[in-house]
Parts: C-alpha cells; sequence; structure tokens
C-alpha cells in the first residue's frame, strides 16, 4: 500500500465579485504522506485557507473550483456526488477549525455532538458511540471525561473546546486531518500542548495532517515539509529545514527577517519588513505577484508568468526567475 | 535617578458576578495587589495567560475602570485626583485591533484629530497641522487625510491608530497587544514604529502581549502575571536567561522559536487556567507547578528578590521551608 493520503493537482479557485473576477487560488498543487505534516504558511488573503476549504469541496457557493486531479489514498474522489463527499467529510478527512465556539454547536451537548458524528458514519448503537466518544476525551487529555460528555461547549476554556474539537475529529479515525489555524485562538501554554497533543495522535494513528497558519514558530516546530503561498499561488516548497535553513525566494527570506528570534535578533534592533502591500487578484495578472514588493525585481519579472523550479535537489521549488547567486548577495 | 511616571501600590480590581437570577453575586478579583513602578523611557510588558487581568491592569492605569482599592500615581500625581481631559493628555491606548477601533464613517484625518477637539481645540487650522504632523511621524502619505479606514490596509490602519494615541502628545502610551492582529510583514514594521517614537518622544510604554518573542524585543522590563498578581518582574534579559518562578519558566518553555531542529515542547503545565472565582488556595500556581510543596498550597508566598528579579514563589521565601531550587 502506498503511503499517499492525499494528492491535488492544479487547483484554482475562482470568486466572480462586481468589479471582475478574483483569482484567489491559482494553480496549487500538493500531497501529503501518511504520518506526515504538511504546513502551508502565508499572510491573510494569501488563499491558505480556500485552498483547504477546496479540498474538502466546502467553498462558499460563489466560488468557481477547477482542478485537474483530487485522490484521496489514490482514488480519484474528484467525481464523487455530494453524498459521496460528505461520506468522506469527518470520516475519512476530517478538518479542525481555528475558533472552536464557533464550529461547535451552543445548543447541543459535547457528547451529542460526538455521537452524532460517529452515528453519522457508522452503524453503531447509542451505547457504543457514548463509550467510544468518552474513550476519545480521554485520550485528547480531558480529565472527568463522563461529566463532560454532558457538558456545553460554553461550559468549557478555549484549550478545552479545541481538545473536543481534535477528539471529535479523530472518532473516524481519518486518514487526513487538515487543520486551519488551530491554535490562533489559545493562549501559547496552551497551544504547545495543543500541538504536541496533535504530534502524538498523528504518530498514533499515523495519519496525514495539513496545518495551516502565519506563524511561523509553529511551522518550524511541527512541519515535515512546507508550502508558502503569495497571493494565491505556492511561491516556495520545501522540507523544514530547507526552508528555514536556506529559504530561496525572496518572499520567503523577506518573512524570516520579519520575525525576532530570541537569541538572534538583538533587542531594540529594528527588524527587517517587506514594503508595499499584496496586490489585487482581480482579472488577469501577468508577471511575478510579489515583483512590486521585491527588493531584487527587474523587468524579466513583470513581462511573464513565473513557474516553480526546482531548487537543491528535487525537494525544494520556488517560483522565481532571479539567478540564486544574485540574490544571496543581497540577503 | 530617573523620573517616575507610574507608581502603584496594592491595587485590587474586584467584579461582582451574577450567579444566576436568585443566588446573588460572586466576587472575582482580577488585579489582586499589584505594585508597580516604571520610570521614563522604559518599556514594562505585562505577559500573562488570557484571565490573569493584564487588561484590567491597563484599563485601571488609564482611568477607564476605577479601583477597587490601592493608589496609583502617573507623573507624580494620584489619578483620583486628576480630571479625567487631563489624564487623557498624559497617558494614551493602542488596542489590539484596528479593524473594529477606528469608526468606518470618519475620515482618517477626523480620527486623528479628534482627541483634540476632545481636548477643547477649535481652530481647524490647528488640528490639521497638528493631524498632518501626526500622520508624518507615523509613516501615513498625506494623500490618506480625507481616506477612509476601509480604503486602508491592516498596517495603515494601525499607523492610524498610533497617531490617534500621539497627536496630543502624551508622556505614557498604553499598548493592548499591539501587533497580534496584524500579518507577520506588517507585525515587524510597527514594532520598528513603536520603538522609534519612543525615542524621538521620549515615551514610556506598557506593552501588554502574549507574544514572548515581541516582548522580549521590544521591553526594557517585564513583569509576568498569575491570577491577578504579577508573580515575577525583571529586566528583560535577566528574565529571559535565568527566569526564577516555575510559571515563567514554562512560559518561556512554550514560546516557540522558529528553530526546525527543535519539536514541539512539554511544558508540563498539564491543568488548564484555575478559575477566577474560585482560586486555589496558598500560591494561586501550585496546582500546575512542577515544584509545588506541600507548604504551597496554605500560604500564598510573600514576594522576594532574588537573582535581581522580583519574585513571588515558596522556592525563593525566607519562611523556613525546605529548599528545592
Amino acid at each position: 500500500m502506498s503511503n499517499r493520503v492525499l494528492s491535488v493537482k492544479n487547483l484554482s479557485v475562482d470568486i466572480p465579485l462586481a468589479d471582475g473576477v478574483l483569482h484567489a487560488v491559482d494553480d496549487v498543487n500538493l500531497h501529503v504522506d501518511r504520518g506526515e505534516t504538511l504546513c502551508i504558511v502565508g499572510e491573510s488573503g494569501c488563499g491558505k485557507s480556500l485552498t483547504s476549504l477546496a479540498l474538502m469541496d466546502l467553498l462558499p457557493k460563489k466560488a468557481i473550483r477547477t482542478i485537474a486531479r483530487l485522490d484521496l489514498n489514490e482514488v480519484s474522489i474528484l467525481d464523487y456526488s455530494e453524498k459521496q463527499m460528505s461520506d468522506v467529510r469527518g470520516n475519512r478527512m476530517g478538518m479542525i477549525f481555528q475558533e472552536p465556539m464557533t464550529s461547535l454547536n451552543p445548543a447541543f451537548t459535547i457528547g451529542n455532538q460526538m455521537m452524532e458524528t460517529l452515528r453519522r458514519h457508522h452503524d453503531i448503537s447509542n451505547a457504543d458511540a457514548k463509550n467510544l466518544a468518552k474513550k476519545m476525551l480521554e485520550k485528547v487529555g480531558i480529565t472527568a471525561a463522563e461529566q463532560r460528555l454532558n457538558q456545553y461547549p460554553h461550559q468549557l476554556s478555549g484549550g478545552l473546546r479545541q481538545r473536543v474539537m481534535i477528539a471529535m475529529t479523530l472518532l473516524c479515525e481519518p486518514e487526513l486531518i487538515i487543520a486551519d489555524e488551530p491554535t490562533t485562538a489559545l493562549d501559547v501554554t496552551i497551544q504547545a500542548q495543543i500541538l504536541l497533543l496533535l504530534q502524538e495522535l498523528q504518530d498514533e494513528f499515523d495519519m496525514g495532517l495539513i496545518l495551516i497558519t502565519h506563524d511561523l514558530g509553529v511551522v518550524a516546530r511541527i512541519a515535515t515539509r512546507v508550502a508558502v503561498m503569495y497571493a494565491g499561488q505556492i511561491v516556495e516548497q520545501g522540507t523544514v529545514e530547507q526552508i528555514f535553513e536556506n529559504p530561496m525566494h525572496p518572499y520567503t527570506r523577506g518573512l524570516m527577517r520579519c520575525i525576532p528570534v530570541p537569541g538572534k535578533t538583538r533587542p531594540g534592533e529594528p527588524l527587517g519588513s517587506i514594503p508595499g502591500m499584496v496586490p489585487s487578484l482581480i482579472g488577469s495578472f501577468t508577471g511575478c505577484r510579489f515583483a512590486d514588493r521585491c527588493d531584487l525585481a527587474k523587468e524579466a519579472c513583470r513581462t511573464r508568468d513565473v513557474e516553480l523550479r526546482d531548487a537543491t535537489g528535487k525537494t525544494q521549488a520556488y517560483r522565481c526567475v532571479i539567478d540564486p547567486q544574485a540574490m544571496t548577495k543581497v540577503a | 535617578m530617573a523620573e517616575v511616571m507610574i507608581n502603584a501600590s496594592a491595587v485590587t480590581r474586584d467584579f461582582s458576578i451574577s450567579r444566576g437570577m436568585f443566588r446573588g453575586k460572586q466576587r472575582l478579583q482580577a488585579v489582586n495587589g499589584v505594585d508597580l513602578t516604571v520610570t521614563r523611557g522604559e518599556v514594562l510588558a505585562l505577559v500573562g495567560e488570557s484571565g490573569c487581568g493584564k487588561t484590567t491592569l491597563a484599563k485601571i492605569l488609564l482611568g477607564l475602570l476605577p479601583q477597587t482599592s490601592g493608589s496609583i500615581s502617573l507623573c507624580g500625581t494620584p489619578i483620583g485626583n486628576v480630571p479625567r481631559l487631563d489624564l487623557a493628555q498624559m497617558i494614551q491606548p493602542i488596542f489590539q485591533d484596528p479593524y473594529s477601533s477606528l469608526n468606518p464613517r470618519k475620515s482618517i484625518g477626523s480620527i486623528i484629530g479628534l482627541p483634540m477637539r476632545v481636548q477643547g481645540v477649535v481652530d481647524q487650522q490647528t488640528i490639521l497641522r497638528r493631524v498632518e504632523e501626526t500622520m508624518e511621524l507615523v509613516g501615513l502619505p498625506p494623500r490618506l487625510l480625507n481616506a477612509y479606514p476601509n480604503q486602508l490596509s491592516g498596517g495603515q490602519r494601525q499607523r492610524v491608530a498610533i497617531a490617534r494615541a500621539l497627536v496630543n502628545r502624551p508622556r505614557i502610551v498604553v499598548c493592548d497587544e499591539p501587533t497580534s492582529a496584524l500579518d507577520v510583514s506588517v507585525q515587524s514594521q510597527i514594532l520598528n514604529l513603536l520603538n522609534d517614537l519612543r525615542t524621538e518622544l521620549n515615551l514610556t510604554y506598557i506593552i501588554i502581549s502574549h507574544n514572548l518573542a515581541v516582548v522580549e524585543h521590544i521591553a526594557s522590563r517585564v513583569a509576568v502575571m498569575y491570577l491577578g498578581r504579577i508573580v515575577e518582574q525583571a529586566e528583560t534579559t535577566t528574565l529571559f536567561r535565568n527566569p526564577q518562578h516555575p510559571y515563567t519558566r514554562a512560559l518561556l518553555d512554550s514560546v516557540l522559536t522558529p528553530d526546525p531542529r527543535l519539536g514541539v515542547p512539554n511544558t508540563q503545565l498539564g491543568a488548564s487556567y484555575p478559575n477566577p472565582i474560585d482560586p486555589p488556595s496558598g500560591c494561586a500556581f501550585h496546582p500546575r507547578c512542577a515544584n509545588a510543596m506541600p507548604h504551597c498550597a496554605q500560604a500564598a508566598p510573600d514576594g522576594t528578590t532574588h537573582n535581581d528579579a522580583y519574585v513571588e514563589c515558596h522556592l525563593y521565601s525566607d519562611s523556613g521551608v525546605a529548599r528545592t531550587g
């Protein structure tokens, strides 16, 4: 059996607006193996969340998804009907959202919601479902699981709610979990605990994990591979070591200089920054999307679209026309 | 000796929490006996988990909430005796989310000028001149004067919020999570700007943040809060190099520095944050503390100075308890 859990080819998302078509996601290719964590990083509006929603076929009605291939465990799920897809969602592909308060139903108890997930996908009795739900709560480190099952979401703290979300996602033992900013709403101490938990459970269940975040600290600590997105495109991808130790794309390099690193950046010393703003993605766009904010941009950057090209070895690729040697001189 | 800008002693703030229609009120001590001295030009960071009282403390300093007991003086005058408008001349806030802290129906010029009009300046020319000066100071192009907040990016909006805070030239600025709503590339610009403005205008900052990398970068002194009390306070370099309180250590351990060779840390903090309505006995941190001793559950520790840090922990107190640290 192969290790590849998910493979996506040529994913684009377009959103028709009053003043033109917004090309929110442009030609994204991704894959995730079992036991692997792929982090998608980028700033707000770069299309990382839409990419994850597109994978689950949960895009808003207005959005148009075009996609060449979408394989789950090497079987195409691209032409699945809505009914087949809803069997996949929550069962084989789980999703964890940023704010657990808005993704849990406030009117039902935790137990109720967990059991519903199980009974939706499996032929299982109420008593068995309750038992499983309780076991899963214990697995994610929730004490007094029996009582928690009878509580409502508002009675739990943010960290506990996120644990409940994770437990719920794991109930059907999915092959892939997509977590969209799972720790952004939480305190640093709780963030570390939740990430550790995700990592342990991923090992135990041998799942693929796609983690979407803007926090480079989180990425460095948990990722196996990283995809950096900018203005709807993947501008660089590679293993976590490659991205952090030898970033190639000027945008990735810029990002690395923006964050204060204890021990590396000197307190009080000015931090690097990326001037300018993300370009509008409405209408057609030629050339490199980062050109307007890039110190190294030249004529060739603006005249034609830039393809991803291989860097050192096969695993790292970046979308830039500039000669790597010219880049190192500046950085 | 540097000029003392803020002096707070034994400040507390209680809230009454309703428990239901017929069940009476319960007392929640959001801030529980805080002593604080900030001198001119200092950047004091308040750090701690949500619910530790850092925002309540900031609101008290800003005069937005009265304290229940204790005394605070700003620039040498007790804040109880200062009229609101004079207080606003001394201390100004910058809030976390520039998307909700700017009035969407007012132009940028009018937003930045409002604090001047509140202070009774009526001459439009004076206001306009000062607004333009301040916009230049924070790096906003003059053409944005008549723009509206929805035409601005997140970073520009936060610059507007900073300009509004500075237009009356306050001496103290309270920044409540000034960069957490912003993208990484913009965050660094705002941090650089805050740093430049501090030296240029000789400002004193109180910075509330949960991002300890940011705190280490910008703060000169750090106060760690837990359940309404400052449990450790020290110079930034001292605190980051040699944290004393077990809670500070756990907090620092949970910072995710962007180093791919390190994994996710295990902070051993276990149980979640305690319920502030029903705080633990003795030292409030003892149920989560790796170094807890039987004594910790019985008596609250007194503050001591240890290795250049003010710390409230039985590991360092002189109450005759066996030391383990």
